[in-house]
Parts: C-alpha cells; sequence; structure tokens
C-alpha cells in the first residue's frame, strides 16, 4: 500500500499502527461483537496498514488517543453500568470531541445517546456524544435486517441481524445510518445514526462482517482512501453477502 | 401408578400411547408428544407425576445431557429404577413423558432446560439441582443470562430442603447457587470465560489468578469447594483422590463427571462404586460415537455455541482432519454471530471442512482467522477426501441431527 493520508488520533501522531479500541468488552460483548474488531484489524492489514486491538475493560481508564472506538452490546445492567463507569471516565467523551472514530452497536450504540431505557424501562443517562434518545419499545425486534444505506454514505444495502428492545429518536444534527426495507430497526423505518465520525447501528452480525463496505468506511476515516480488495476473502464475503440478502428478500 | 388421581393416569395412559404412535409412524424418538397431549389433559401432571420420588434436576448451558446419562449411570449402584429423559428433551412435556414412562421408579435424573428451571423445581420438588454452566446460547430466543441466573438464584431460594450441586469455577452459577440453603461447591471448572468478566452482585470487574475468581469491589468471591476436578483426578469430599479414566473424551466431560460424583454423594453412592459406571459411557445420544465410513472412522461431536466448541476443540486429536457443520433453524438459533466469539486458529494445523446451510458463514469467519479450509457438500465428500485414517466432526445441534441420519442414526 502506497502513502496513506494521516489523520487524528496515534495514526495521525505519525505512528503506523492503528489502534483499534474495544471499550469495556468484559460488559459490552455479546453476540459476535469480537467479529466487527477482527474484520477491522484484517482489512487494514491486507492493505499493509498495521493495526493493533486496544482491549480496555471497566476496571481500566479509556485511553484517549484510540483511532478508531468499538462499544458492543449487552444486557440491561451491563449496560448502565458501562454508561456510568464511561461518564465518570469521560475518555470516550474526549476521544469523540478531538474526533476519533466511534462505532457502537445495539446496547453500545443505544448508550452514546443522551438516554436510554433501563431494565424496567427508566431513563438513563447516556454519553451525550449523539443526540439522540432511545426507549423501550413494546417488542423485541429479533431477525435479520436488510437496510438501504443513507445515500450520502455511497454503500451498498445493509444486511445484519438484529436482537433488541431499543427504539430510538434521532435529534436534528443525526442522520440515519440507513433506511429499514425488512426488519425493526429504530423503529421508525430507519435504521442507526450517524454524524461525523460517530456511527451507530442496532445491527449484529457481525455487522462489519456482512457489510464490509462499511468497515472500510471507517478505516478510510482515519486512514485515507483505501485500495479495493479482490482476494478470497473478498469472494467468501460476497457470496455471504448475496445469499443473506437472498434469504431476507424471499421470506421477506 | 395406582396414587395418582383419575385425570392424571387418563393422561399419563394418552400421552404415553401418543408417544408410541409417534415412534412407530418414525415421527422421532416419541419422547415428548406424549408428555405434550398429557399436560393438555392435566396441567398438574408434572407435579402429579413428581410426587414421592427422589429428583435431580440437571441444568445449564453445556453437558445438561451428557451429566443426565452419568448421574443416571452413578445412581444405577442403588439398584432402583431411575426414570429419565436421557435425548434431551428437557421442557415440560419431555419431563413429564420420561416420568409417565417410568411410573414406579422412586429416582427421576431429569435434564431441565434453563428456562423451566424455575417453573420445574415448583412443580417436581426436587432433591437435588445440579448447576453445570451458564453462558451465551442462541440469544435470538433465549432469555440474557444475567436475568436467566437471577430466576434461578431466586428459584432456590425459595426452595427449602432442596440441595444444590454447583460449579464454583463459574461466577454466575455461584452467584445463582449461593441463595440455596444447602449448596455442594465443586470445582469443576471454566474456560470459557467471556460471559462472566464481571461480578453477577455489583458489576465490578472480576479478579481471577489460580485460587479462583473474587470481586475487586464487594465480597463476592468464589466459595470454598468440597469436589475438585484436578487434572484427569477427582479429589472427592473426604479428600480421597482417584482417576476419572473416562471413556467419553475432553475436559469438559471431566467436569460433567465430578459433578456427577457430588451429585451421587448426596444419594449415598460412593465415589469408589461410581466410578465404574461412569467409564462405561461411551457414548451419550450420538454425540462422541466412533463409526466406520468407507474405510474411515468417523467421530462425531455436538457443539451448539461458543463455549460448547472452545470444549470441542479440547477433544480434537491433534492433526486430525475436521469437518465443521453449521446450520441456523430454529433449534440452532437463527443468528450466527456466535461464530465470531470462537477462536478457530488452533485448526491451522489440520485440514478443515466446513458444510452446514450456514457453511459460508464459516467460510467468512476462517478466512479471518486465516484457517486453511475447504467446502463439503456433505459429510461422505469430506470422508472420501480425507487422506488419513480418521475425521472428526463438530456440529451444531441440527447440522448435526443430519449428520447423524446421513451416517445411519447411529447411537
Amino acid at each position: 500500500m502506497a502513502e496513506v493520508p494521516r489523520r487524528r488520533g496515534a495514526h495521525e501522531r505519525g505512528e503506523s499502527t492503528l489502534r483499534l479500541v474495544w471499550v469495556y468488552p468484559d460488559l459490552l460483548s455479546t453476540y459476535g461483537d469480537r467479529g466487527n474488531l477482527l474484520i477491522l484489524q484484517r482489512r487494514a492489514r491486507l492493505r499493509g496498514i498495521d493495526a493493533e486491538q486496544v482491549l480496555v475493560n471497566a476496571d481500566r481508564p479509556v485511553p484517549r488517543q484510540g483511532d478508531i472506538y468499538l462499544l458492543g452490546g449487552g444486557e440491561d445492567l451491563p449496560q448502565i453500568l458501562a454508561a456510568r463507569r464511561l461518564r465518570s471516565d469521560g475518555g470516550l467523551r474526549s476521544a469523540a470531541e478531538r474526533g476519533a472514530v466511534i462505532f457502537a452497536v445495539c446496547a453500545g450504540y443505544q448508550l452514546i445517546g443522551t438516554e436510554f431505557g433501563g431494565e424496567e424501562g427508566q431513563p438513563v443517562a447516556g454519553l451525550e456524544i449523539l443526540d439522540m434518545r432511545s426507549t423501550r419499545g413494546e417488542r423485541r425486534g429479533v431477525g435479520e435486517i436488510l437496510a438501504e444505506v443513507n445515500p450520502a454514505l455511497g454503500l451498498p444495502r445493509l444486511t445484519g441481524f438484529e436482537n433488541h428492545q431499543g427504539v430510538t429518536e434521532r435529534g436534528p444534527g443525526v442522520a440515519a445510518l440507513a433506511r429499514v426495507l425488512t426488519g425493526v430497526g429504530n423503529g421508525d423505518g430507519t435504521e442507526g445514526a450517524w454524524a461525523g465520525r460517530v456511527l451507530g447501528t442496532y445491527l449484529h452480525g457481525p455487522v462489519l462482517v456482512r457489510n464490509p463496505g462499511l468497515a472500510d468506511l471507517l478505516l478510510s476515516w482515519v486512514a485515507g482512501p483505501l485500495a479495493p480488495l479482490a482476494g478470497r476473502e473478498e469472494h467468501w464475503t460476497q457470496l455471504l453477502r448475496d445469499q443473506r440478502v437472498t434469504a431476507v428478500t424471499a421470506t421477506g | 401408578m395406582g396414587k395418582l388421581p383419575m385425570r392424571a393416569r387418563l393422561a399419563t395412559t394418552l400421552g404415553g400411547a401418543a408417544g408410541t404412535v409417534s415412534r412407530l409412524a418414525g415421527r422421532g424418538d416419541g419422547s415428548v408428544i406424549g408428555g405434550v397431549i398429557g399436560l393438555r389433559l392435566e396441567p398438574d401432571l408434572l407435579a402429579l407425576l413428581s410426587a414421592g420420588r427422589r429428583i435431580v434436576l440437571v441444568t445449564g448451558t453445556n453437558g445438561k445431557t451428557t451429566t443426565t446419562r452419568l448421574i443416571t449411570a452413578a445412581l444405577g449402584s442403588l439398584g432402583q429404577d431411575v426414570a429419565s429423559n436421557a435425548f434431551g428433551a428437557n421442557m415440560e412435556a419431555g419431563l413429564a413423558a420420561a416420568l409417565g414412562r417410568a411410573p414406579d421408579a422412586p429416582l427421576a435424573v431429569l435434564e431441565t432446560d434453563e428456562r423451566y428451571l424455575p417453573a420445574v423445581i415448583k412443580a417436581t420438588k426436587p432433591r437435588v439441582v445440579t448447576l453445570l454452566n451458564l453462558s451465551r446460547d442462541q440469544m435470538d430466543r433465549a432469555a440474557e443470562i444475567w436475568l436467566v441466573a437471577r430466576r434461578w438464584r431466586e428459584a432456590l431460594a425459595a426452595a427449602r430442603g432442596c440441595w444444590v450441586v454447583a460449579n464454583a469455577d463459574d461466577p454466575l452459577i455461584a452467584w445463582a447457587a449461593s441463595a440455596a440453603e444447602h449448596v455442594v461447591w465443586v470445582a469443576a471448572g471454566q474456560r470459557w470465560r467471556e460471559d462472566s468478566w464481571c461480578c453477577a452482585e455489583c458489576g465490578s470487574h472480576l479478579l481471577r489468578d489460580e485460587l479462583g475468581w473474587r470481586c475487586g469491589e464487594c465480597a463476592f468471591r468464589r466459595p470454598a469447594t468440597r469436589w475438585v476436578l484436578d487434572g484427569d483426578r477427582v479429589i472427592d469430599s473426604a479428600g480421597r483422590i482417584s482417576d476419572l479414566s473416562l471413556s467419553l473424551p475432553g475436559r469438559a466431560n471431566r467436569s460433567n463427571a465430578v459433578v456427577a460424583l457430588a451429585v451421587a454423594e448426596v444419594f449415598g453412592v460412593e465415589t469408589a462404586q461410581a466410578l465404574p459406571r461412569l467409564r462405561e459411557v461411551a457414548s451419550v445420544a450420538g454425540r462422541y460415537t466412533r463409526l466406520a465410513r468407507h474405510g474411515r472412522e468417523v467421530r462425531l461431536l455436538l457443539a451448539k455455541n461458543p463455549a460448547g466448541w472452545l470444549e470441542a476443540f479440547d477433544v480434537l486429536a491433534p492433526g486430525t482432519p475436521v469437518l465443521l457443520a453449521v446450520n441456523a433453524q430454529g433449534p440452532d438459533g437463527k443468528d450466527t454471530s456466535w461464530l465470531w466469539d470462537v477462536d478457530y486458529r488452533v485448526l491451522r494445523d489440520r485440514p478443515v471442512f466446513v458444510s452446514g446451510e450456514r457453511r459460508l458463514d464459516l467460510a467468512v469467519r476462517l478466512e479471518a482467522d486465516q484457517v486453511a479450509f475447504s467446502l463439503a457438500d456433505g459429510v461422505d465428500e469430506a470422508v472420501d477426501q480425507v487422506e488419513g485414517t480418521s475425521l472428526d466432526v463438530i456440529a451444531n445441534y441440527t447440522a448435526f441431527q443430519q449428520i447423524r441420519v446421513a451416517l445411519g442414526r447411529a447411537d
């Protein structure tokens, strides 16, 4: 890989290694969340960009100099604990203010907003990184989801699996990540949220595995334009995407 | 069965007949349908069928069927009939059917689905509840595990006089069991830790060392144990050391065996009596079965979730080719994301085949871990490509059943 423009974070300061920070894997990690981390690292390395995993448990401060921060899913109580600790720690908030990339899934997605619903539906204070608010919905949304990505992001359709009971309303400064074709998403026909370099979604799958374009978008926000991949890895990913999209459209 | 009320007797008889018809019609092993019909006629059937018996319930994410089998084998030395749902039909209907099939058995060992444990405790008033482990499993249809642990805890606190045999090395299990009146703690080990990094009592990070685990902030810590799994040996409650030397392979089964020995002791069966019976168990509902196919030996392993796959890898012989098969039908869970929670890099030293309805998910997963593999359309295609003499198969639930059928439903 030739020269890549260097941006913020450790990468920006001339360090050659991308720092992928997984925030609180001890509290926020459910089905497949590790996959998002693995695939970001793999896709960076396939382009000759070194990338390291930084796992930060809830008893440690969140480093402020990461390049991409990942938050995963979790049950109600761990989600509340994580929100409380992240608020008092302040590291993720200041990384966001510095312009670091944040990618949050499910429970992690809800807690980067201003407020979310606790185990009894009570409002719990979020990190206020995005102007959005989540509440507990009537029913759990469980199943395959297919969505048309916000045209401003220029990505193919989003495929994944959702399993949540949240309803999320975005404020005026926050765009939807996608428009739902099949599934539940935010509950208003949209799915996920996007503002600047912060992106959140209800999708497991893991979503960056099934949507390599989204993984590359996050990487390009810190490493600049990326060369397309054309090897075996892309072949299998494309077959998997096609199979999942077909499965959803056939039954939907 | 004379002591059963009229309606329960009728429900059991009709249910039993339906089970026989179902078996004859080739619709299954008949272990559920009888219970379903019986419960429709008499909703209290499970409680009525349990009355007057000494019952052991076995639950946990992994190892339920095997441990149920091992406890049944150990209790066999008492010389009394033991009722059991040996084929894993572990919801209310399966339990009722198992008891209905053995109306005169004074003992029962019942595998119980995690979600149904509180209701089954209420209905059966068990002598012993066995808690193995708790980790992520089929999250698209199962409850969240902290919630499951909380419900167990409440149910066990209310079950006066019941003994709990619990794995002290699994923090969520320890939290659930510690509310019970009587607990026999077993050091049964815990390989999979991804669901227990945090204290179930206060949510703080758990500290781990060679002595076990403890919360960094509150007083919650691993309880002292009466039984210990130590490599291939068991240290029993009197401090005696015995070699396990099981026929069943792997660490997880040694762990299941130590738990079974602790349960047997509650019934007065000593390790020296029980162990020879545990060693005779060589396969459980088709699992661990070795069979010949096209001149090679095929061994079948069932693994349904990340913790189960981790334990299955432990059983693999070094360098032996392996077939991985994954489906995502209802009983498997429709979300395959969990494949990403398993570390496949240990398979880099051997030929790997992938099959099943979701083999593309496996392909992408293995590629990310840089494990070389080839696709196989079914078990025979993999068998025929193997250069050596043996093939290990790891499959999740319905993929496992399909392979068993393809190989002639071996037990």
